[in-house]
């Protein structure tokens, strides 16, 4: 017997069929699988005693209420609220990722006062001594020279503990000059003042509607508040209610709804009075509304002047799409139609906003189950009128610096006329507290507000992160983040019951960072006088405990509670306030630029994956991007084929996308899903600030945009820009 | 009508397919021994628990039976091996002469350590596992899933996984995975055996059918057991 190559051979092949079929291989592929997930590299938090805190996300106006679990002091995930009025167990991406925000890399974690210039990142460490004595030091000099309403604030809301504590702060500082981040809530509640001559937010019972119109608001894109939207769209799916979409643009919202109405962008009032018009003209209109206050002129304006024919002209709809879109939404038996585009961020028109409510109004669903409703909130705020003494009195009868109250009677703040006010040298002011708000980044006009923002000589950040206004700020005083503070978080955002949550903290503080509340009463303490009588409080938890009252332990308990009212006005709708008038003549809100110069038309878009506001995109949320939208560190311009093949791009290229107010370098995809000559840029990316997660990535919308002034709120109207393609 | 060539082949493939076959076999009879024998030995390293504990000793002395060191919590969370602050309950000083005991309280309890014990049944992290909902919703016996641990005199070898560090009771003894009894092995498989074989009790809730001579079209489960088995989101159930 000889023992060849062949023997070898048949040795081995007898061992490999041998190993078959013992236990070794297949043992072995599932340890690997298993030894991949133990890598030293994975993290994976220390086994401990698990627990759970009930609190509220705070990231965006939605107001959900979530559920932390932890194992033993560290946070290691958020759920949505089992059982929570708003989103009952659901929860959105970005509410997901709010671990990054406190574990992440983009906080700031002590005190911070700017040494180099402006905006170039050199910061010294400071402590809270030194920080509190620094703002009190610079606050009590401009006092004294007279200039109190020389200081403002921006805000990011107007209700609430915290916003008041600033307001309060002015006030009794002498300033009326506090500012909040505008939205659609702000036209939404000037539209009611002026039809139904109430104080209150509109509140949409969209879970009992069956017919929903939608004017371009981002029902499954973020709008309102966007997880309760989630679960009413799928409501509206399982039991066949109808949506119809109308935008320029295939959404994720027109994608998903029954019916997606195509809109030459900016024309969505025209459309909704030629709906009212087909209502009107075919008597399918409550009876009931057609005796309110205005509503022959209102129907004479629309026979007149919003033909079905004239209407599809200016908005590119076909006449039989009008009709028989007016026909089954005043035949449904619960009709709503909403507008506010997108995520509802920029207020918008208001001819638009009283157009819908008047085609509400028509199919009579204004405080009817499943439509709109007048709702008011309950100010659990009670706090006696700080004293003032002459230099807050002079100061309070100051003109607000933006206008607002004077030069637009109906409007509370307009935060978006600040820039062009202090740069034309209209007015000025020596020194800015910015807290819950990154304008820098989130104002129409990036470029004009950095502008502003150098005109200020002392700007004060409470931010929590190193965003774009932070980093341009002269001094940093970092907020405790929400998961490690008490709040209270009323929230309207659509609902037609409003909410107060309360956030509490579920961790301790992780660095030095103060409760916001707490610093602004350490300044007013510091100031002395009528400044520190202004907050007698010991601390904000105290202040918050007293303003709640009863309110507090059923917060505590429950985590939420309702809080506000439905007005029962009705019968006195006005439909034709005098505001109204300007829509005899259609024109939609123009849009900056020449038609020569720039020949296609840019308007945002909004997704449900990349936040717009204060708060940036966090690692995990920027990572779930597509990449049609960002591609590596470039973002996608959508562009129809057929305008592609006009500019000679082709899907994939880089270009330069040039708009009156900047230039960008972006990518081509081309998308079928929007209308020829329009180009669409999401919202969200190009962040300087933040972390190498977020920074460098895409370009920022509003660095292409200005601000269009609403002719009657004085808001941001602006839909777009024109604009210009070139190739790279 | 064979030619030379093919003489030639024949004598030589006669020659040749004995080593061949019986090669093959010896390959074949290695691995096996391999794969079967040696395999299993290399995988496993052998511990020892830093104490060694008997439960029937235990179990005698406790008023409560088990429930006594392994108990719900008020939040319906399980607290699984007990944390040294019970075991110095009883044991501030040694009870007796055993030398596990003396060491016990030697070398824990007078310096505040917790007790490393080695968790037969540990899970990796990626699995969320609810007493709760099994001990005490489903009525499951302990036994099921951990044996007849209670009538332990001694600990036994901790045989942990070299590659993947866990308790070789996950994968069960025998090293082919076939189990006889149901706490022999704690692999997803196993959990599945029971969540997809037994009719899991869910509450119900019927739904209003006004029209009583047709049978009933459907019933909406407001229990969550079936989850596991049935709806699009019953990955997370387990896997948070
Ligand atoms: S919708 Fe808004 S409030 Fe709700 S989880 Fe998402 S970010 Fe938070």
């Amino acid at each position: 017997m000889k023992i060849g190559r062949r023997s070898f051979l048949s040795f081995v092949i007898g061992g490999v069929a041998g190993t078959a079929i013992t236990p070794l291989p297949w043992k072995l592929m599932d340890d690997s699988s298993i030894w991949s997930q133990n890598w030293p590299w994975t993290p994976v938090p220390p086994d401990g005693e698990y627990s759970q805190v009930n609190s509220v996300c705070t990231l965006c106006p939605g107001g959900c209420g979530i559920t932390v679990r932890k194992v033993d002091d560290r946070v290691v995930k958020i759920e949505g609220m089992k059982g929570h009025p708003i989103n009952d167990g659901g929860l959105c991406l970005m509410g997901l990722s709010g671990l990054q925000l406190l574990y992440g890399p983009t906080r700031v974690k002590t005190p911070l006062k700017r040494v180099g210039k402006r905006g170039e990142g050199k910061w010294e460490k400071i402590s809270w001594d030194e920080a509190i004595s620094e703002v009190t030091k610079k606050l009590a000099d401009i006092r004294s020279n007279g200039e109190s309403h020389a200081v403002g604030s921006i805000v990011d809301s107007e209700s609430g503990t915290v916003p008041n504590l600033f307001k309060r702060f002015l006030t009794a500082y002498g300033s009326p000059n506090f500012m909040t981040v505008p939205s659609i809530q702000d036209s939404y509640g000037m539209t009611l003042q002026l039809m139904q001559g109430v104080s209150a937010q509109a509140g949409f019972d969209a879970e009992n509607a069956d017919f929903i119109l939608s004017f371009g608001s981002g029902i499954i894109d973020g709008w309102g508040s966007p997880v309760r939207m989630f679960k009413a769209n799928s409501a509206w799916k399982a039991n066949g209610k109808k949506v119809v979409q109308i935008e320029p643009r295939l959404s994720n919202t027109a994608a998903k709804s029954d019916k997606w109405i195509p809109i030459k962008p900016g024309t969505e009032a025209a459309l909704a009075l030629g709906l009212a018009n087909v209502i009107i003209t075919n008597s399918l209109d409550s009876k009931k509304i057609s005796q309110s206050t205005g509503f022959d002129s209102f129907k004479k304006l629309v026979q007149n002047e919003y033909s079905t024919d004239k209407v599809s002209k200016i908005t590119g709809i076909t006449s039989a799409t009008i009709v028989s879109l007016a026909k089954n939404f005043a035949r449904a038996s619960k009709p709503l139609a909403i507008c506010g585009k997108g995520q509802g961020s920029i207020p918008g028109s208001l001819n638009e906003f009283m157009a819908v409510h008047a085609l509400n109004a028509l199919v009579g669903n204004i405080n009817k189950d499943g439509g709109v409703w007048a709702v008011t909130e309950t100010d659990y705020i009670k706090w006696p009128k700080p004293e003032m003494d002459s230099i807050a009195e002079n100061g309070m009868q100051k003109e607000r610096i933006d206008g607002a109250g004077s030069e637009y009677p109906h409007t509370k703040s307009l935060l978006n006329r600040l820039a062009e006010v202090i740069n034309s040298g209209d007015g000025s002011l020596e020194a800015l507290f910015v807290s819950g708000a990154n304008p820098l980044y989130s104002m129409p006009d990036s470029k004009a507000i950095k502008n502003a923002f150098d005109n200020v000589p002392f700007i004060i950040s409470f931010s929590s992160y190193m965003d774009e206004t932070a980093s341009n700020a002269d001094l940093i005083l970092p907020n405790h983040v929400y998961l490690e503070r008490y709040e209270d978080v009323p929230t309207l955002a659509g609902l037609s019951k409003p909410i107060v949550g309360l956030a509490r903290p579920v961790v301790k503080p992780q660095f030095n960072t103060k409760h916001v509340g707490d610093v602004v009463m350490l300044i007013a303490k510091a100031l002395g006088g009528g400044m520190a009588d202004a907050f007698p409080w010991e601390s904000y938890e105290a202040c918050l405990k007293e303003t709640l009252g009863v309110k507090w332990d059923v917060l505590v308990e429950k985590g939420f509670e309702f809080n506000g009212d439905k007005c029962m006005l009705e019968g006195d709708f006005n439909f034709y306030p005098e505001a109204m008038k300007s829509l005899s003549d259609f024109s939609p809100v123009s849009v900056e630029g020449s038609a020569i110069s720039y020949p296609l038309i840019l308007i945002p878009y909004d997704s449900i994956r990349l936040a717009n506001g204060y708060i940036g995109d966090p690692p995990f949320a920027i990572k779930a991007v597509e990449d049609t939208v960002l591609k590596g560190k470039t973002a996608c311009v959508e562009i129809n084929p057929k305008t592609g093949k006009e500019l000679g791009l082709t899907e994939g290229r880089y270009a330069f996308l040039h708009t009156p107010r900047g230039k960008a370098k972006v990518k081509v995809h081309l998308y079928e899903g929007i209308m020829p000559g329009i180009v669409a840029l999401p919202r969200g990316l190009g962040h300087t600030a933040y972390d190498k997660y977020l920074a460098g990535k895409g370009c920022n919308f509003n660095e292409l945009i200005g601000p269009a002034e609403d002719p009657v709120s004085g808001l941001d109207a602006a839909w777009g820009i024109r604009a210009r393609l070139t190739k790279v | 009508m064979s030619t030379q060539d093919d003489k030639a082949k024949e004598v030589s493939a006669d020659g040749v397919a004995g080593p061949i076959i019986l090669f093959f076999i010896l390959g074949l009879a290695a691995s096996l021994v391999f794969g079967w024998v040696i395999f299993p030995k290399l995988l496993y390293s052998q511990k020892k628990q830093p104490i060694d504990f008997n439960h029937v000793l235990h179990d005698e002395a406790v008023e409560e039976g088990c429930e006594s060191c392994h108990f719900f919590r008020e939040d319906g969370s399980f607290s699984g091996i007990p944390k040294l602050a019970q075991c110095v309950e009883c044991h501030e000083e040694a009870q007796g002469e055993d030398p596990n005991e003396v060491k016990f309280v030697e070398e824990y309890v007078a310096n505040g350590r917790e007790v490393p014990w080695l968790v037969y049944a540990r899970q990796p992290d990626c699995v969320f596992f609810s007493h709760a909902a099994h001990v005490k919703k489903a009525e499951m016996d302990c036994g099921t899933c951990h044996g007849h641990i209670g009538e332990s005199e001694h600990s036994r070898v901790y045989e942990e996984n070299r590659i993947t560090g866990y308790s070789r009771d996950i994968w069960g003894k025998n090293i082919s995975g076939l189990k006889k009894h149901t706490w022999e092995r704690m692999k997803m498989d196993d959990c599945a055996e029971c969540h997809t074989t037994k009719e899991i009790k869910t509450d119900v809730e019927t739904l209003p059918w006004p029209i009583n001579w047709l049978p009933r079209p459907y019933e909406k489960q407001t229990g969550n057991q079936a989850r596991v088995k049935t709806v699009k989101e019953a990955c997370f159930v387990c896997h948070k």
